[in-house]
């Protein structure tokens, strides 16, 4: 018997429901899902024809549009995974990525901006398969006579692989099977019970694992996919009427975009009465923000959801209006989902007595089987008990509150050491952002010139004149034991942010 | 020594400013900030600021002396530095 797979969603869909429509994009088209499915059939066929099989890769280098949904089925019917890019990544990192998991193809919109060579694209575009697809060319994978991959055997069931930054610089490729990716759907059908009368966003941009809720949810119930463009998800005043005009019942992205609703100033002029959920993942939401938001959005369900793309989605808290309204201090990550399993451990993958911190490890259905061709990387990743049960090191810092939900500490590495004492660098941040003034914070430690650490936090400054910084080191004096009070305050008209909408600390640091 | 209490001071803000405070309007260092208490102050801090004390006008200050009873302010700080440079 065949597992299920991912594009066996939309088969399903478009049996059911052939005329509803499956994606939108704003002002520009739609398309319904029996036309979807036989679009993504189509692309499935040409790639067959080009000697695509189970098991390959094929690159996306394609905005977000209703042809790259298509493009998207199409590789996982043809058994392939998909390998989805920035577009307005350099063309080097994205040629590693296409050269790191061998790709056999890559769908492009814009091959000269990959810089390939010019005999590896096919001249004409994929216009005679079909005139939607007129401006997609295919081109064949750079260097993918390399036969990088083969030291380890793949998962057979690979849908797609998403490239995250690693901390040294190179990309490293999370490698997620339909498997993987169906634990954690079917979780969030049993939890966020959508159907075919949903409209969902599609904010993030594909190569982000967000995309994968935004995606096959939606899909998977035959309800509606509004895909935001990269230039109207950023524009508050563009979102907030997006929401409106298209009747978003279902908004899943990060709180950075969440937050840039609350500048909107005449929010209530926009009717968005069809949103009924409100889903956030990616980084910590300010509470202060998070609070401010429910004034504008009451009667919502909203949802913090957690886990780093290795795990999916592990960890989910449905936030409790009655009892969160006068939190100030983060949300809780939650409890475990998506049929995963967790624990909380030592230095020395011993489990630490309930209730204290330590670093959260996950096992289970959603969890990745590793990155692509880094047999080093992966031996660490990993910890393999006395069961033979493989457990992700998330590297995040939690512990476990007297009900049981999983509080985020903070990122291990972002745990430093300053005078004898330990800093957790994001509970500074957390302190900044409750500050009347500051509604954008950032903070990292790196050695002076004379070696010892220094903190600065980095900040944007709402208030009027110039910040005093006097006030703002008594301020902090208020608010953290003293050993946690930045050395440098830096104010930013706005932080830095990575293509992913996080504040982007390898840029700080270089400020710094 | 012809140190009066302004000019000690005028020191003592200049190093404060410069040190602990780079990119702070001046004006906003009064003589009654509270440095220790304040925040602007740690330890470590006091203890650089004890090296310059003694560099600059020859005294030792104690360990009972580093402290927001004694240096929490210009203020403090300059009557301190003063009372020590008449003994």
């Amino acid at each position: 018997m065949e597992s299920p797979a991912l594009h066996c969603l939309l088969e399903a869909s478009a049996e059911r429901f052939p005329n509803r429509i499956a994606a939108v994009e704003p002002d520009s088209g739609r398309i319904n899902y029996d036309e979807l499915n036989r679009l993504a059939d189509e692309i499935c066929v040409l790639l067959r024809s080009r000697g695509v099989t189970r098991g390959d890769r094929v690159g996306l280098h394609m905005r977000k549009s209703i042809a790259t949904l298509a493009c998207v089925f199409g590789v996982l019917k043809a058994g392939a995974a998909y390998v989805p890019v920035d577009t307005s990544a350099p063309a080097k990192r994205n040629r590693y990525i296409f050269t790191n998991c061998a790709v056999k193809f890559v769908m492009t919109q814009k091959p000269d901006d990959l810089e390939l060579d010019e005999s590896q694209v096919e001249p004409k575009s994929l216009s005679d398969v079909d005139e939607r697809l007129s401006d997609v060319y295919l081109a064949v994978g750079p260097a993918n006579s390399a036969a990088v991959g083969d030291e380890e055997p793949t998962p057979i069931d690979l849908a797609y692989i998403l490239y995250t930054s690693g901390s040294t610089g190179v990309p490293k490729g999370v490698m997620l099977t339909h498997a993987n990716a169906l634990a954690f759907i079917d979780w969030c059908s049993a939890e966020f019970r959508p159907d075919e009368h949903d409209v969902f966003s599609s904010h993030a941009p594909f190569y982000f694992d967000l995309s994968i809720l935004d995606i096959y949810l939606s899909i998977k119930h035959g309800a509606r996919l509004v895909l935001i463009a990269e230039g109207a998800g950023k524009q508050p005043k563009q979102l907030a009427a997006l929401i409106a005009s298209e009747r978003i019942s279902i908004w899943y992205s990060t709180p950075s975009i969440l937050r840039l609703l609350l500048e909107v100033k005449d929010i209530d002029a926009y009717d968005h009465s069809a949103l009924r959920t409100v889903l956030f993942a990616g980084e910590v939401f300010p509470i202060k923000q998070l609070q401010a938001l429910q004034k504008i959005w009451p009667d919502k369900d909203y949802y913090n959801l957690y886990g780093p793309t290795e795990t999916n989605v592990c960890t989910y808290y449905k936030v409790r209006p009655e009892l969160d309204a006068d939190r100030t201090v983060p949300l809780p990550i939650g409890t475990v989902c998506s049929g995963d399993f967790a624990m909380v451990v030592d230095e020395n993958d011993q489990e630490v007595p309930n209730g204290e911190e330590g670093e959260l490890y996950i096992t289970g259905p959603s969890v990745t089987h590793g990155y692509w061709s880094l047999p080093e990387r992966n031996a660490v990743a990993f910890f393999v008990d006395a069961d033979n049960v493989r457990w992700y090191k998330t590297g995040d810092l939690v512990r476990q509150d007297h009900t049981g939900e999983y509080i985020y500490v903070g990122r291990r590495d972002r745990m430093v050491k300053r005078r004898g004492y330990r800093v957790e660098l994001g509970e500074i941040e957390a302190a900044l952002y409750r500050h009347e003034a500051i509604t954008e914070a950032a903070v990292i430690a790196a050695p002076d010139p004379q070696g010892e650490l220094r903190i600065t936090a980095f900040f944007n400054w709402t208030g009027e004149g110039r910040p005093s910084i006097i006030k703002l080191k008594q301020y902090c004096m208020d608010n953290l034991p003293a050993y946690m009070i930045p050395d440098r305050f830096s104010v930013q008209p706005a932080l830095p942010k990575t293509p992913t909408d996080k504040i982007h600390y390898q840029r700080l640091k270089e400020l710094a | 020594m012809s140190e009066d209490l302004e000019s000690i001071k005028r020191v003592l803000k200049d190093y404060i400013l410069e040190d602990l405070l780079p990119g702070e309007d001046p004006d906003a260092l009064e003589d009654t900030t509270p440095l220790v208490t304040g925040g602007v102050m740690d330890s470590i801090a006091t203890i650089k600021f004890a090296t310059f004390v003694d560099e600059k006008y020859g005294i030792d200050l104690e360990a009972h002396e580093l402290s927001a009873d004694y240096i929490d302010t210009l203020a403090q700080m300059a009557d301190l530095i003063f009372s020590k440079l008449q003994d």
